[in-house]
Order: structure tokens, then sequence, then C-alpha cells
């Protein structure tokens, strides 16, 4: 049982840092509860290994506490915790055969032999091994050496946590779905937390219950796939997270409006509302030039037609794309490119076309976080 | 096999190379082989023996007790360098200056010329004005490598492990650094001891610097020569007497060119035997074991 608990958490790989530009990991709260199937997304150099490597105790923090169950482990070495790591390059130890390397960890701790035999046989049966068990591991292909670096944090029964840091990047991708399909799998069969750190959302959304978004050495979003793609609480998400990403735009209070350039945006009442408040806050804070109001819209919420309608804004179609089930199509407003996804079957539009933003899905950021608009 | 066109004309491209190993090898080593079954007495007075020259060269005593000489000689190096180069590297530090400055250090000895090296300790262990010879004096101890042969032999050692565990070390020192992070972090979350790390991961990802090291290794103390012969003239007696200076005995002393072209093609076959046998024992050691019993 392993409640992971991060506090006050920072990491610099400076000895004295000077700004926050010195940090990998920013002051940063999160809690990883007992059993939950994570993952750890982000773009790279965003601090996501640097994470993992503090909660499995091969980097010490600079600052704040690493707490398993409450207790903190800061001072801990990898080997006191109860923790595996599979990293990204496969793992395993050459001279060895199979059965021999997943039996390494328990002839470390003294395991008696009759022991670890059945446990290094029950790991197999589980990863599919068995049949390997006689060969060197040098001689393995990729995904059978993940497979045995897996397996040498499974045969540990005081195991309670597994961390994953991209270990799919070497796997051939017919190869990769059926890893993550064993990785579910084991997940669900043994009570163990696992964090997985990927850059690739797709990974991401198969594998975990609940995907912790990095960016910039901090946690920016924790939810589950359906959240971050519905309410992305940072534009990084919004952008990171969807493919294309979210469509932002840089929009101020003018004459009653919510212009966008010197396009006026038709928006809910709620959500001018809320763009004239922070417009005045800005103007409060005698800041007015910064630009830090954005209104997002998914490329799925934009709908496109060749005729105007109430609530929609001209634009200028610049490329439609055929995908397949469905077509992207580019256009610009306001000298600004945005990207929209229209159905299978939708009409041809010509390159003068009109666009309506979903209102109930335009969301507001403010300094890149999302603000509760208030609507419904 | 099956899709590969077949043009003969392709081995002109290998022509270059075949010209150029043609003057730089064969043709020495066959004007060697010709000489080996020839007794050559003048220009124009010369016999074929056969295998006659190898056959004295073989029964030859004092040649065989050079050989035995030889031979442990190669193997005490080995014995000494190879583990103790592993370990040299294993201490050094892995950044910083500090890892620039011992690596230059190191490698100094590398740097010196043969001969140099054996009058270096020639003089070094002179009993009246070299530091070692002269400190062992005045401790009492009795060291003299003109009139014993053990100390003649230990100091020969010595000076071969001061000489070339450098390169050992070296060698070491860069398969050490190739190692990814991730093996020592992955055998620290197994739990892995200190002598573990060594035994599955470093040693095994060293095997291929130090079979490079110990082919090396073993083909230059084989052919030792200008460091005895400057350090001890292969004295006393014979006791430090080595195959290359046999030979060179034979060959440039005596003018005996037969013999000495026999006796060269035997030494070059041995040391390619030794060679091959090596290299392929430790190739078959990383490939699976053909499973028991019959399919």
């Amino acid at each position: 049982m392993a409640e992971i608990t991060l506090k006050g958490l920072a990491h610099s790989y400076e000895k004295t840092p000077k700004g926050a530009a010195d940090y990998a990991i920013r002051q940063m709260d999160h809690v990883w509860h007992q059993g939950g199937a994570y993952a750890l997304l982000g773009p790279s150099g965003c601090g996501k290994s640097t994470l993992l490597n503090i909660i499995s105790g091969l980097l010490e923090p600079s600052e704040g506490d690493v707490l398993f169950d409450g207790q903190r482990v800061n001072e801990l070495p990898p080997e006191e915790r109860n923790i595996a790591q599979v990293f990204q390059f496969p793992v395993i130890y050459d001279t060895m055969t199979v059965f021999d390397n997943l039996a390494f960890p328990l002839r470390n701790m003294n395991t008696p032999e009759y022991r670890v035999k059945p446990k290094v046989l029950e790991v197999a049966d589980i990863l599919e091994l068995t049949s390997l068990l006689d060969r060197k591991a040098k001689n393995l292909t990729a995904d059978e050496k993940q497979k045995v670096s897996m397996g040498r944090g499974l045969v540990r029964d005081d195991v309670t946590a597994i961390l994953f840091d991209e270990p799919l990047t070497v796997i051939d991708p017919q190869l990769k779905w059926k890893l993550r399909r064993k990785l579910k799998e084991i997940h669900e069969r043994f009570n163990i937390t696992m964090i997985y750190v990927t850059h690739d959302q797709l990974e991401a959304s198969t594998f975990a219950d609940k995907i912790a978004v990095m960016y910039e050495g901090q946690v920016v979003q924790f939810g589950t796939p359906r959240e971050l793609f519905e309410r992305p609480a940072h534009t990084f998400v919004g952008y990171f997270i969807g493919s294309p990403g979210m469509n932002f735009m840089a929009v101020e209070y003018r004459d009653d409006q919510v212009m966008f350039g010197t396009q006026p945006l038709p928006v809910s009442e709620q959500m001018k509302h809320a763009v004239a408040n922070a417009s005045s806050a800005n103007a409060i804070a005698n800041d007015i030039s910064y630009n830090n109001i954005k209104l997002g819209i998914r490329p799925e919420f934009i709908a496109i037609a060749s005729n105007p309608t109430a609530d929609s804004v001209p634009i200028q179609v610049t490329s439609v794309q055929d995908l397949g089930t469905y077509s992207l199509l580019t256009f610009k407003l306001n000298e600004q490119t945005f990207k929209a996804r229209l159905p299978e079957g939708h009409p041809p539009v010509g390159e003068a076309a009109f666009a309506h933003f979903d209102a109930a899905h335009v969301a507001l950021y403010i300094d890149e976080y999302l603000v509760e608009a208030g609507h419904e | 096999m099956n899709n590969k066109i077949p043009n003969n004309r392709a081995w002109l491209l290998v022509l270059p190379m075949l010209v150029l190993v043609a003057f730089s090898a064969i043709i020495p080593l066959m004007t060697v082989v010709n000489y080996s079954v020839q007794d050559v007495l003048g220009p124009n007075a010369r016999f074929f023996t056969g295998t006659e020259w190898f056959q004295s060269m073989l029964n030859d005593d004092a040649l065989q007790a050079a050989f035995l000489r030889q031979i442990s000689f190669s193997l005490i190096i080995l014995a000494i360098q190879i583990p103790l180069g592993i370990g040299i590297a294993l201490i050094m530090p892995k950044r910083g200056w500090q890892a620039s400055a011992v690596l230059i250090l190191i490698t100094l000895p590398l740097l010196i010329p043969w001969n140099v090296v054996g009058s270096i300790w020639q003089i070094f262990t002179r009993g009246d004005i070299g530091l070692m010879g002269w400190g062992l004096r005045e401790l009492g101890i009795e060291y003299n490598i003109t009139r014993n042969a053990g100390d003649a032999w230990v100091t020969i050692i010595l000076m071969d492990v001061w000489h070339w565990t450098p390169l050992v070390a070296m060698l070491c020192y860069s398969g050490l650094r190739s190692i990814p992070e991730a093996y020592y972090q992955a055998a620290r979350i197994d739990r892995a001891s200190k002598w573990a790390v060594f035994r599955y991961i470093q040693l095994p990802k060293l095997t291929n610097v130090l079979v490079i090291a110990v082919l090396l290794r073993f083909m230059h103390s084989f052919m030792i020569y200008a460091e005895p012969f400057v350090l001890t003239g292969g004295g006393p007696g014979s006791a430090t007497t080595f195959l290359s200076q046999s030979l060179t005995t034979m060959a440039v002393g005596q003018q005996d060119l037969g013999p000495s072209a026999a006796f060269s093609l035997i030494y070059f076959l041995v040391i390619l035997l030794v060679s091959w046998v090596f290299y392929t024992t430790i190739m078959n050691m990383q490939k699976d074991k053909p499973p028991h019993g019959g399919a």
C-alpha cells in the first residue's frame, strides 16, 4: 500500500538556482492514490522524468517532501523504497538468462531459491516469457527485453508502485498496443500504483485513469482524459491534448463587445461579462497592453457554413485536408490561423465562408489558466 | 542469394585493396616462406630443404626454453595488467578537471618509446645511482638484476606493468563511460550490491574492450624485444631471453636465414592461433547454449 504525496516539491539541477528558469520542477503539490493508473504527460524537457526519478529516489529533490503513506522518504535511496522503475531503453543483464534476470531482485534480497522459482514462473507466465526463460537476455528483441525489465519489478512482493519512463519508445507500433494492454492487465490483477510517463496523449489516455499534464516543471492539470479534452485548465493542455489542439484568440473588451482584433465575436452574455471584468481588472492594473485574456475553442466545436447565420463570423478558408473519417479545415480569421474539424460528408465550402463557435464550448483563459465564465 | 545480381566485375573494386595488402603483407611474408624452405649459401647456391628447418627449430632446446619463458611472461603480465587496469578504470574520476588530469597522468607511460623505457628502468634499478636499486640496497634488500634471475624477472614484469597497464585502464575507462546511466539506476532499484553491479553490468559491458585489451597485450608482450634487451640484455645467462631476442640473434647476428625464417613463421602462427582461439571462445560464450538433448 502506498499513497505517494508530493508536498511543496521543487527541484533544480543548479546548486544555487537564480530564477524560475533554473528549476526543472517548480513548486508543486500532488497526490498519487494507491492502486491508480496514472499518466504523466508532457512535452520533452517539461520535467516528467525528473519528477519520476524523484519519486523513485534516484534524485533527491532540492525543496519540499516526498511522502509515502505520510512518511517522509526524501533521503531514502531507491533500494529502500518499495518501488520499481522501467526505463525508456530496456535495461537487462546481458550475461544472464531471462530466468536469472527475473530472479535477480529476489536473489539480491536473499530470497530462498524455493521461493524464487515459483514467483519467477508466475511472472513469466503473465508476461508470456515462459518459453524464453532459458535464453540469454542479450539475444532478445526490444519488446521482450522491455517485458523482462517490467518483470523484474513484478517479481518483488514488496513493490507497491511501478514507474514507467516512456517504456514503449523503442517498441514497434503493433507491439506497443499489445504491451500497453498487458500493462493494463497487470494493473488490474495486482493492486499496484502505476505512473506512466509519456509525451504521447494517445498512450496516456489508453493506459491511465487520470492524467497529469506537465508543462514547464508544473502539473497544469490533473484529470481524466475526458476532462482534459473538454475543460482544459490551461492553454497548454488545450493546445497539447487533442489533434489538432485548441484554437486560441487573444481578445479584449471594447465598445460593449468582445473584440478579436477588429472582429467582434458573438459570445454568450456571461462570457461577455467575464471578459469585461477581466479587461477592467487589466485596466486597473494599468497594464492594458498586456494581452492575457484569451478565448479557446476546440476544432470540433467550430461549425463552418457557406452562408452567414446569426452569430457567425466571416472567415477565409485556406485549405481542407481529408483525413478519412473527418476533414481538417484550415482558415484565417483576423490574420490568425484556425483549425476546424468537419464531420464526414460535410458539404464543400468555398474560399469565403462563415464560422460559428459553439458558445457552450468557448472557454475563457486569463493568464493562461481557465476561468469559469458561468455559462451552463 | 536468390535475388542478388551476379556481377563478377564487382571484384575489380577489391583490387586496389588487394594490391595494397599484397605489398604490405603477402609479398614480404612469402619471401620469408621462400627462405624457410631453402638453404641459401650464396647468390647462386641454394638448396631446397623442405621442412628440415622447421623440424630443427621445433626441436631446439634453447628455443623451447625461450618459448616457455615467453608464454609465462605473457600470462603473468595479462594476469596482472587486466585486473589492475579494470581496477584503475573503476576508481578513475568520472567527470570534471580531475578526470582530464588523471587521464593525462595515466597516459604518460604510453608515450615513452620502448627502448627509452628500458633505459629508464636500467638506470632506475642500478645499485649505485638508481633510485630503486639504491633504495633497496639501503634497506638491506639484496637486489641485482644482472646477477639474480628472479630480480631480473620481477623488474621486467614491473616495467611492463608500468608501461602498459595504462592502455588497459584507458580502454576499460572508455568502456565504462559508455554504460548508460539507466543500468546503474535499474540496478539500484533491483537492490544489486556493488559486486553484483560489477559482475552483471560493468564486466559484461566491458567484454568487448577487454577482448581488445587482452589481444593487444598478448600480442605486444609475446613480441616484446627492446625493453628486456636494453634492461638485461636477456640475462643473467638466458633467464630473460625471449623469443624475439633469440630470433634477432639468429637472423641478424648469425645470418642463419633459413632457420630464422622457419622460426619467424612458427612464431607468427603461434600468435595467430592463440589470438584466434581466444577470440572465438569469448564470442561463443555470448551465444545461447544449444538446448539439451536431441530436438
